[in-house]
């Protein structure tokens, strides 16, 4: 359960070797929670969280069938899921994906059709606890499409939209939607592109990711300015928007 | 009916359904038929934390189960669970008696005053209401009605047991004889910290009611001076008043305050105006309601805390562990901790109840608005430092503990698990508390 300082106990992590998400389990544990869940495929040695108990629990994005069996062994580990973290993803890159369209496809698949199936999971349970927050890891990407990376772009705006719906759906049940909106990560997943203007870190992902979550909030921009300038960017003309360099 | 619930702190709101039952007979068909979430009782909402709240579950509004009897010539209440101890002051004053144990609100239900085994200032002389109870009538798990004596197994589990074992439908109790509703009250100030120690123990005895406020937000020479007020229930020989008891809210407090309200600024200026205007040393006389329940004088006085609300962090260290009381304070003087009311009291013997917060030592209760900065970790750090000196944390006005508190806080923790498992093995009877806390 929240506490009354906003602290978590459980925390279940979809897409178990996400830098971003291990940073937000990090910093809750470092303000209280005490079980994690991570959700990975494949063979994973967990990290050491904090002194944290961790379960690690098989998860394939694409095997949509199987994730009620994720959350059910999830909450058979730990009880009540306090937040859910929905990080899992892949980048690619436009080249890439105009070469492969069925690469391009799949990459969608994983980056919104599996969060969609994740995310209705996610919801009923937290439904039925009356409490507990989803944390849907989106991206500036998806605010305006832009031509350099329409693919993963298209995805995130429908795993956006999916969001906001889902929170608005889950109004006045006791279980919220945190939309997280970080602009260029330098991290793994962008190893070798060059940062773009107002670029973060995992870590500052995760503190305003954690902070968002403590004010109980619907929505977060990583950098906050990020927010306005894309309500800017969003009023200007395509003729000028397709001319932008990235 | 679907509603969002929180506790007095206003903290953590989770959804539930509410149900209210009329009888006896419609609370075990709502607890026989509760859903896969469980159920918790819940009276006049005055635990400050998530004791009463059950996030996606059935919480059944006790209040509705409010008839009671009374035996003059053996002294004993017959109370339903919903009764509150503010109507039975009312009625029983003018004919000469008083609740055993009256906490600082009279706006809790006998029913949470058992569960919560509550606490007055008259503690170190007649323990806990828990102490006074010599019967329970307790809807269990299967629906039934069992019937409860201080020799049951089932009895010290349920009093203090934060209604984990069942609803408490009705409860018998022994009441105190009093000759006039006033009391007359010693006021005194001290310098400092020590100062307070020593003279809450060398003058406690004397008195049946006693406590002290203390200013938390002076630092240095005088860190933890306090008022003490210390008081007794006044005979018919020194005044002559016929008892009469129709305390009402003077003030309302609005239905919205604005965040910050309760600023270092403003509750320094408080504390230093309270403090000053305390006589050094005197005797008043006073009624009943404004010696014991000075804030039942603003209605919904939880309200001026702002939307975030606040969080009430109160413990008990043995005595002996005065230098752990002694650090907690010097602590949250240094990081300019903002409580408006910090109130110190000595413990006497505990009532037995199995997760009974008072036991012989110092308490010491604060309320702090949420939103300080460093507060979890600082009061975390209080916790350790409670749980090594042999101490604990009070649940009915816990919203923040770690689970992994418990066992250290509660050596009887896992004797009262075994009971409250072969009373309710499925785990029916639950709470945000229950969940937060994993009892």
């Amino acid at each position: 359960m929240k506490n009354a300082l906003g602290a978590v106990d459980t925390v279940l992590l979809l897409g178990g070797r996400s830098e971003i998400g291990l940073e937000i389990v990090r910093l809750l544990v470092g303000l209280g929670a005490s079980r994690v869940v991570l959700a990975v495929r494949g063979g994973f040695d967990p990290p050491e969280l904090g002194g944290a108990e961790v379960h690690v629990v098989p998860f394939d994005a694409l095997d949509v069938q199987g994730h009620g069996a994720v959350f059910a062994k999830a909450a058979e580990l730990v009880g009540d899921l306090d937040v859910v973290i929905s990080a899992f993803g892949v980048l690619g890159s436009q080249a890439g994906y105009d070469a492969d369209p069925a690469a391009a496809a799949e990459a969608v698949a994983v980056n919104y059709g599996a969060h969609v199936s994740v995310g209705l999971h996610a919801a009923r349970v937290l439904r039925e606890q009356g409490h507990g927050t989803l944390v849907v890891l989106s991206s500036v990407a998806g605010a305006r499409v832009r031509k350099a990376n329409f693919v993963y772009g298209s995805a995130k705006a429908g795993l956006d939209g999916f969001a906001q719906g889902l929170g608005d759906a889950l109004h006045g049940s006791g279980a919220k939607v945190l939309i997280v909106r970080p602009g260029f990560v330098i991290g793994r997943m962008t190893k070798g592109l060059t940062p773009a203007p107002m670029s973060s870190t995992p870590r500052q992902v995760a503190v305003a990711t954690v902070g968002a979550l403590r004010e109980g909030r619907s929505s977060v921009w990583v950098p906050r300015a990020l927010g306005p300038a894309f309500g800017l960017l969003r009023l200007l003309p395509r003729p000028l928007w397709r001319r932008l360099p990235r | 009916m679907t509603t969002f619930l929180t506790g007095w702190g206003r903290t953590a709101p989770t959804p539930a359904e509410l149900a209210r039952p009329r009888s006896v007979a419609e609370l075990c068909e709502l607890v026989a038929a509760a859903p896969g979430r469980g159920v918790v009782a819940r009276g006049l909402g005055r635990s400050y934390g998530d004791a009463a709240q059950n996030a996606g579950g059935l919480v059944l509004d006790c209040t509705g189960l409010d008839t009671w009897t009374f035996d003059e010539s053996s002294g004993l209440v017959t109370a339903s669970g919903g009764v509150s101890l503010h109507d039975l002051m009312t009625a029983l004053v003018p004919r000469g008696w008083f609740v055993p144990v009256s906490p600082g609100t009279r706006h809790v239900t006998v029913g949470g005053a058992i569960a919560a085994d509550v606490h007055g200032k008259n503690h170190h002389r007649d323990s806990s209401f828990g102490a006074h109870v010599r019967s329970i009538t307790l809807v269990t798990a299967d629906g039934t009605v069992r019937t409860l004596r201080p020799g049951d197994p089932l009895f010290p589990a349920t009093v203090g047991g934060m209604g984990l074992t069942g609803v408490i439908a009705e409860a018998t109790f022994g009441c105190v004889p009093v000759e006039t509703s006033l009391m007359r009250v010693d006021v005194q100030r001290t310098a400092d910290l020590d100062e307070t120690l020593a003279t809450m123990a060398a003058t406690d005895d004397r008195y049946r009611y006693t406590v002290a406020w203390i200013d938390l937000l002076a630092r240095g020479r005088r860190m933890g001076r306090s008022v003490l007020t210390r008081g007794d229930h006044v005979t018919r020989a020194e005044e002559k008043e016929s008892p009469a008891f129709a305390p009402g809210a003077l003030l309302r407090a609005p239905a919205w305050a604005p965040g910050g309200l309760l600023n270092g600024v403003s509750v320094r200026a408080f504390n230093e105006l309270w403090y000053r205007k305390a006589p050094r040393r005197k005797t008043v006389v006073q009624g009943i309601a404004p010696f014991f329940h000075p804030l039942d004088f603003v209605d919904g006085w939880n309200r001026m805390y702002g939307s975030r609300g606040f969080v009430q962090y109160q413990f008990v260290v043995p005595f002996g562990a005065e230098d752990t009381l002694r650090g907690i304070v010097g602590s949250l003087s240094a990081h300019g901790t903002v409580s408006f009311l910090t109130v110190l009291k000595r413990f006497g013997p505990g009532s037995g109840g199995l997760l009974s917060f008072p036991m012989p030592g110092w308490t010491l209760a604060l309320d702090i608005p949420v939103g300080q900065r460093g507060l979890g970790g600082l009061l975390r750090g209080f916790d350790r430092r409670v749980a090594a000196a042999g101490g604990r944390v009070y649940l009915a006005k816990d919203a923040r503990l770690r689970a992994d508190m418990m066992a250290a806080m509660y050596p009887e923790l896992e004797r009262w698990r075994r009971i409250r498992d072969e009373a309710d093995p499925a785990g029916l009877f639950r709470s945000d508390l229950a969940r937060r806390l994993r009892l």
